[in-house]
């Protein structure tokens, strides 16, 4: 069987959902058997260098890079997942989606106990090398069509192990319902 | 011709940290920077949040070390429920979360040590690109990989059976912790029946010492000159002088080793440490108060704690520990790769002291929580694996969040990351019209010798990638180079 190719980012989430791929342990030695990873951080492929079979995609959007690395994912991925809460609806970056943004920024480098009386010039951060947040946090389904929504913060490894090696196999998954967690 | 050289470490457009570089018409490095490009705003989105959350939530913000955020926020809440500041809990939830914290360590130093260091040390820093990641590691050099793997997974264990989760637990609360550790769910570190046990781990923290001084052994001129500044250190120090990851208090050694401050209460950090703010970077930049922003920035970490400490409470980690000072001459050590070395020291601690702990009746103990005088303040700081961690709250009558300031580990390495950046730009680029991989791995390597968490990106399960643009002033390519 050929393998199949793997692509993986972190957008706005805490790689909490790559280091829980990480916790299928010894099972990573089966796992390399079975895929070939492209773009990820897991190797030292920067751009898509092959259409890939299976998109993974963790956190949802937050800056204009996130929406940019995001329209790559769809582009160059047959199948692509949405990972854990924040990719699925926005996950905890999003409790800032009732504040304006300009606040959050003020809070951080103008406000803070640490900040406020050494930063005489009110420096923010602005930058053409740093790039634009965005007005608020966007699940990724509300950018591109998302195939699979694998949910939990984070998802559990072997939902995760469950959910990949049936769309690597070409298999039904099977997800019994305690392994579907929301925590 | 002036120009200006880009590296992108997780591609141009994706990810959370990128350098660039300035070089002058003689190709002198004018400025060198690193970039950080992520942005939370968790200061303001927790106000008006119940205090209990703290734990749960700000742990969100880091997936690969959470228990550190979950338990500095923890500490913070200790005090807001009267649990006084590391001393007024029950032995069973104090050295439940110090089991917890040191199962954190080990699994991330772990992490850290084999999925991302060993490539370089096994390949070169010159090594072939196809090879030098964690899969390489595993097809050539399945032993360790598989010795790693099952490093992490143990730390991994301790944490879940002291969280409830491998990853973002609930285990500890204000006042303390909602559960102890059953005879079976610690019998399961020591008998060896379902996973190599604590002793293994002990062994393989010698072992992979033995590995990296060897290494050093080696490759000693490259090690020791590579990117090695003088600095100030900064951590928690126990008030005997010993190494406490989970609690103490705040010490800072200049780069001869002379004390700037000492036995510092934490509650009183806003005194000492201040932090900057540059605008082409989300990440601030924290310094020493007395000496001012110039002068003040600090180290820390693994090499700062290690700098800072007299001595570590445990014989194996000690003995290795004596052994790194020696190296050092009994001052600082200013090395930056040897931070790798000190890592390890801590690995090697942290499994000795799980050791103990698994041992420790206390665990068995029933009082899981206690509290006291309600405050309308708290302030827990940490030794995460990347070095002290800051969180401090202010809370209304209603409980709610009104106040909160962070000072993350990797935010405390800025200024001596842009330091470790420059330099190597400086050694490896000056006078160059082609920018080359070697060179690029370089940069990699002295920003991974801090293992930055850089809202986790890069430093999780493999390398950052790279590339380097050359470009003109006025923003035209001239050369290019991908790895």
């Amino acid at each position: 069987m050929d393998k199949k190719i793997v692509a993986t980012t972190s957008l706005a989430g805490c790689f909490g959902c790559h280091m829980s791929l990480l916790d299928i342990d010894e099972r990573i030695l089966d796992l390399i058997e079975l895929v070939e990873f492209n773009k990820s951080p897991i190797d030292d492929i920067k751009t898509f260098t092959k259409h890939c079979d299976i998109g993974i995609v963790e956190g949802g959007c937050a800056s204009s890079e996130n929406v940019h690395v995001l329209k790559e994912f769809r582009k160059n991925c047959t199948t692509l997942i949405a990972l854990g809460e924040c990719a699925i609806m926005g996950g905890l970056p999003a409790l800032r989606n009732t504040i304006p943004i300009t606040e959050c920024l003020e809070e951080a480098y103008l406000n803070g106990l640490t900040t406020k009386d050494n930063n005489p010039d009110r420096i923010m951060p602005n930058d053409e090398d740093i790039p634009m947040m965005l007005d608020r946090v966007y699940p990724i389904r509300e950018l591109v069509k998302v195939d699979y929504f694998l949910p939990g913060c984070p998802p559990s490894a072997d939902l995760i192990w469950n959910a990949l090696t049936a769309l690597i196999l070409g298999k039904e998954m099977e997800l019994p319902y305690e392994m579907i967690r929301y925590d | 011709m002036s120009t200006k050289v880009v590296i992108d470490p997780v591609t141009r457009v994706e990810g959370h940290g990128k350098v660039t570089i300035h070089l002058d018409d003689n190709g002198a490095v004018t400025q060198s920077r690193l970039h950080i490009v992520e942005f939370r705003g968790f200061e303001r989105f927790v106000q008006g949040r119940p205090y209990w959350e703290v734990p749960v939530l700000v742990q969100r913000l880091c997936g690969i070390c959470p228990v550190s955020h979950h338990l500095a926020g923890a500490k913070a809440t200790d005090q807001i429920v009267g649990a006084g500041t590391g001393d007024g809990l029950s032995p069973t939830a104090e050295k439940m979360r110090r089991l917890m914290h040191y199962g954190q360590i080990f699994q991330s130093h772990a992490l850290h040590f084999f999925h991302l260091s060993s490539p370089d040390l096994l390949f070169g820093i010159d090594g072939p690109i196809a090879t030098r990641n964690v899969i390489g590691v595993a097809l050539e050099h399945k032993d360790l990989a598989v010795q790693g793997v099952m490093m992490r997974k143990f730390g991994q264990e301790i944490i879940k059976v002291t969280a409830g989760k491998k990853i973002h637990g609930t285990g500890a609360i204000p006042g303390g912790i909602n559960k102890n550790l059953s005879i079976e769910e610690r019998d399961k570190f020591l008998d060896g029946k379902d996973l190599p046990n604590v002793d293994q781990m002990i062994d393989w923290s010698e072992g992979a010492i033995d590995f990296f001084k060897d290494y050093h052994k080696k490759n000693r001129e490259m090690v020791d000159n590579f990117s090695a500044f003088p600095s100030n250190n900064l951590s928690l120090v126990r008030a005997d002088g010993a190494m406490d990851l989970y609690h103490g208090l705040l010490r800072a050694v200049d780069s001869e080793g002379k004390k700037i401050f000492d036995d510092a209460p934490y509650q009183e950090y806003y005194n000492l440490i201040g932090e900057g703010v540059k605008s082409w970077s989300y990440m601030k930049f924290p310094f020493i108060l007395s000496l001012g922003q110039e002068n003040g920035w600090y180290r820390v970490g693994p090499l700062a704690r290690l700098n800072t400490v007299d001595f570590i409470p445990t014989p194996q980690a000690q003995k290795r520990f004596e052994e790194f000072r020696a190296y050092a001459n009994g001052k600082p050590s200013r090395i930056c790769l040897l931070t790798h070395w000190a890592r390890l020291i801590e690995t090697l601690h942290a499994a000795e002291m799980m050791k103990e702990l698994l041992n420790d009746p206390d665990l068995q103990g029933t009082e899981l929580v206690r509290t006291g005088t309600r405050q309308g303040e708290g302030i827990g700081l940490i030794e995460a694996p990347r070095g002290t961690l800051f969180h401090h709250y202010h809370v209304d009558e209603n409980d709610q969040i009104t106040m909160c300031n962070l000072i993350v580990s990797t935010t405390n390495n800025n200024e001596p990351m842009n330091r470790a950046v420059n330099n190597v730009a400086v050694a490896q680029m000056t006078g160059q019209e082609e920018i080359t991989e070697p060179m690029m791995n370089a940069v990699e390597v002295a920003i991974r010798a801090y293992d930055p968490c850089l809202s986790c990106a890069t430093h999780a399960v493999g390398r950052m990638p790279l590339e380097v643009s050359l470009v003109d002033t006025n923003g035209t390519v001239i050369a290019e180079a991908k790895k």
